[in-house]
């Protein structure tokens, strides 16, 4: 059974009346549970556990520490390119918009990767839109061949593949994948993407389980906050980071929390997300997830990055610039979306330090995919 | 309707019994019939497969119970094997509960050769339900090369000592992508339900009802046990509860 069969036996509207339907007791239940089910992420996420959010962090903050330490993984994404065919309504790289479309060299890459490198990242993002004839497999996997001896863990965002094209990501030295569905409703979704190959939701629904299946050791997934409510999007990420790690259990899985951030195209959220409840919904999938990774991006703020970290954050990016060449010359015109924490990567790593958590900038070694050696 | 599927068989059901050690096939049929059970695992090394006439054997009606024949007693992959192909030949389904126990002592299930055994007969079309040790990594090793089930052990067979690997099964629990049938160890109804309220599907019980004074009637208690495991599994339990906590140092921020 693929995500899909198991994603088609929820009804989208159906699983947002349930989740609003939990109790006081659901939720006190949920707190109590050793293993959560996800009918106690339901609960977890509905407005009934709002008046529990200190206890969730408390239960949150706990299990991360049990699980992680006191550890917070550094990396940031480079991006590759930005051209893009698709028509995303939120994102900058729309085809839509009239921005000044950029696609890097290899030595432009390799330029980006040093600044990276200098400052002491060791795991990176690459990033790109969908957009073949500008970027295709073999282009990304020679970028990450050149990239190799600089960088001990490279994970990759962009346009879902086949089977194979992962497979040929892995030999080429990727170990991490990340991919967010977007929405989890099939309307909701069609509406957002208007036109490009980004239209098909099972395409990219299934791509993580593709990724699995050709042997990439991290699978990120996640939501676009401010698209659904955020209520039954949490809780079909839960549902589908519990298929993933049952059926790839050799993967390690994270989950991201990406909240709209203000892009070329002027999309408003149709569903803003408080910090409030984005805390609730982290903690949330803290406690339905014990073991999975939990990223924070630079979109947040400095302030909230701070008070975030013992709340269950196991990953952060730091510095980054979502603009192709963005760390060798800024072209704020190129950009994916503005980023709020704008702290360099020292100063990140030093903030993180005086909450008592360690910076770490290595967690991986090339050696575990080097089927060479 | 709550149902167990295995396979794509349905079962209503959720309480497997073994057949051995009972004091006569009266006692065993009285047990079978109050159990409630679907699903009935017969040795194959104590039945002569070929001949319906088998004293065991004629006593079961399969129109009513799936007879599931098992491998107890093979000390390897190779012996396991031979016995499941003897069983599909002679004319029984093709599903086996696939048990390599080389220890004669506490007849723990061995890992590598049950797995071996298991690439064989799924190869060769047998749905197959493996006894294993509650090891998670052997579970998800073997449902990922298509086994029916996982049967994680309870404690060593016969000893009717209920949830011993209680710890190793919540994780099998957790991650399985197949039934879970709690085997071998399970002693009292109380340890059955035990076993599902923590969310396993199913439980095979032998020894408790074939030495207890009352076979029958404590198939019956074992049927409630089950039942009542698995209607509070559905239920949702209320679990113990944990300190409360006041103070908000973790989110007092959001009200900065």
């Amino acid at each position: 059974m693929n995500f899909l069969d198991q994603l088609t036996t929820y009804d989208y509207t159906d699983v947002l009346a349930r989740i609003e339907a939990k109790s006081a007791t659901d939720v006190e239940r949920a707190l109590a549970a050793e293993r959560r089910r996800p009918e106690d992420l339901m609960a977890l996420l509905s407005p009934a556990a709002e008046a529990y959010l200190e206890p969730m962090a408390q239960q949150a903050h706990r299990l991360t520490l049990q699980r992680f330490g006191r550890n917070i993984l550094l990396y940031a994404p480079i991006y590759l390119s930005n051209e893009c065919t698709n028509g995303c309504r939120y994102c900058g790289f729309n085809a839509g918009n009239r921005v000044p479309r950029r696609t890097l060299t290899l030595e432009e890459i390799e330029a980006e990767a040093q600044v990276l490198h200098r400052h002491g990242f060791r795991h990176v993002l690459l990033v790109t839109g969908e957009a073949p004839r500008a970027l295709d497999n073999d282009l990304l996997a020679a970028a990450v061949r050149r990239l190799r001896p600089l960088f001990s863990s490279i994970s990759i965002e962009v346009y879902p593949m086949e089977e194979d094209g992962y497979r040929q990501m892995v030999a080429a030295g990727v170990d991490g994948l990340t991919l967010y569905q977007e929405t989890y409703d099939r309307r909701l979704y069609a509406e957002m993407h208007p036109f490009g190959k980004k239209r098909d939701f099972d395409w990219r629904l299934l791509a993580p389980e593709r990724g699995g299946a050709a042997g990439l050791r991290r699978i990120g997934i996640g939501a676009l906050l401010g698209l659904g409510s955020f209520r039954a999007e949490a809780f079909f990420v839960g549902l589908h980071a519990l298929h993933l790690s049952r059926h790839f259990w050799r993967s390690h899985l994270s989950v991201s929390f990406p909240r709209i951030r203000p892009a070329e195209g002027g999309f408003a959220p149709l569903h803003p997300v408080s910090d409030p409840r984005f805390v609730q919904l982290i903690c949330a999938l803290r406690l339905l997830l014990p073991d999975a990774g939990l990223v924070l991006s630079t979109r947040e703020s400095a302030h909230l990055r701070n008070h975030l970290i013992p709340l269950g954050i196991t990953q952060m990016s730091a510095g980054s610039c979502t603009a192709p060449g963005g760390y060798t010359g800024g072209d704020d015109e190129t950009r994916q979306f503005a980023i709020d924490d704008d702290r360099t990567p020292a100063q990140v790593s030093e903030l993180i330090r005086s909450l008592g958590y360690e910076a770490v900038w290595k967690d991986w070694d090339r050696a575990f995919l080097d089927k060479t050696g | 309707m709550d149902e167990l599927i295995i396979a794509g068989r349905k079962f209503r059901s959720r309480l497997l019994v073994g057949t051995g050690k009972f004091a006569s096939n009266a006692a065993m049929l009285a047990a079978m019939e109050a159990s409630g059970c679907d699903i009935v695992t017969v040795a194959l090394r104590r039945v002569d497969i070929d001949n319906p006439g088998d004293d065991l054997l004629a006593h079961i009606d399969r129109q009513r119970y799936l007879l599931l024949p098992n491998t107890s007693g093979a000390r390897d992959a190779e012996e396991a094997v031979r016995l499941a192909r003897l069983a599909r030949a002679a004319g029984c389904e093709p599903w086996v509960k696939l048990e390599v126990t080389p220890d004669p002592y506490y007849l723990l299930p061995d890992p590598v050769e049950t797995f071996k055994a298991a690439q064989i007969l799924v190869k060769e079309g047998f749905t197959v339900l493996p006894y294993i040790n509650a090891d998670p990594v052997l579970a998800k090793r073997l449902q990922e090369i298509g086994t029916a089930t996982v049967m994680p052990l309870g404690a060593p067979i016969g000893t009717n000592r209920g949830l011993k690997t209680r710890e190793q099964i919540a994780i099998i629990i957790e991650q399985a992508i197949v039934p879970v049938i709690v085997d071998a160890g399970l002693g009292a109804p109380s340890h059955a339900a035990e076993a599902m309220e923590m969310g396993a599907d199913a439980v095979l019980v032998n020894t408790a009802l074939a030495v207890a004074g009352d076979p029958a009637r404590m198939a019956a208690a074992f049927r409630k046990g089950v039942e009542a495991g698995r209607e509070a599994y559905l239920a949702g339990l209320g679990e113990e509860r944990r300190q409360a906590e006041a103070s908000s140092p973790l989110t007092g921020f959001l009200r900065d």
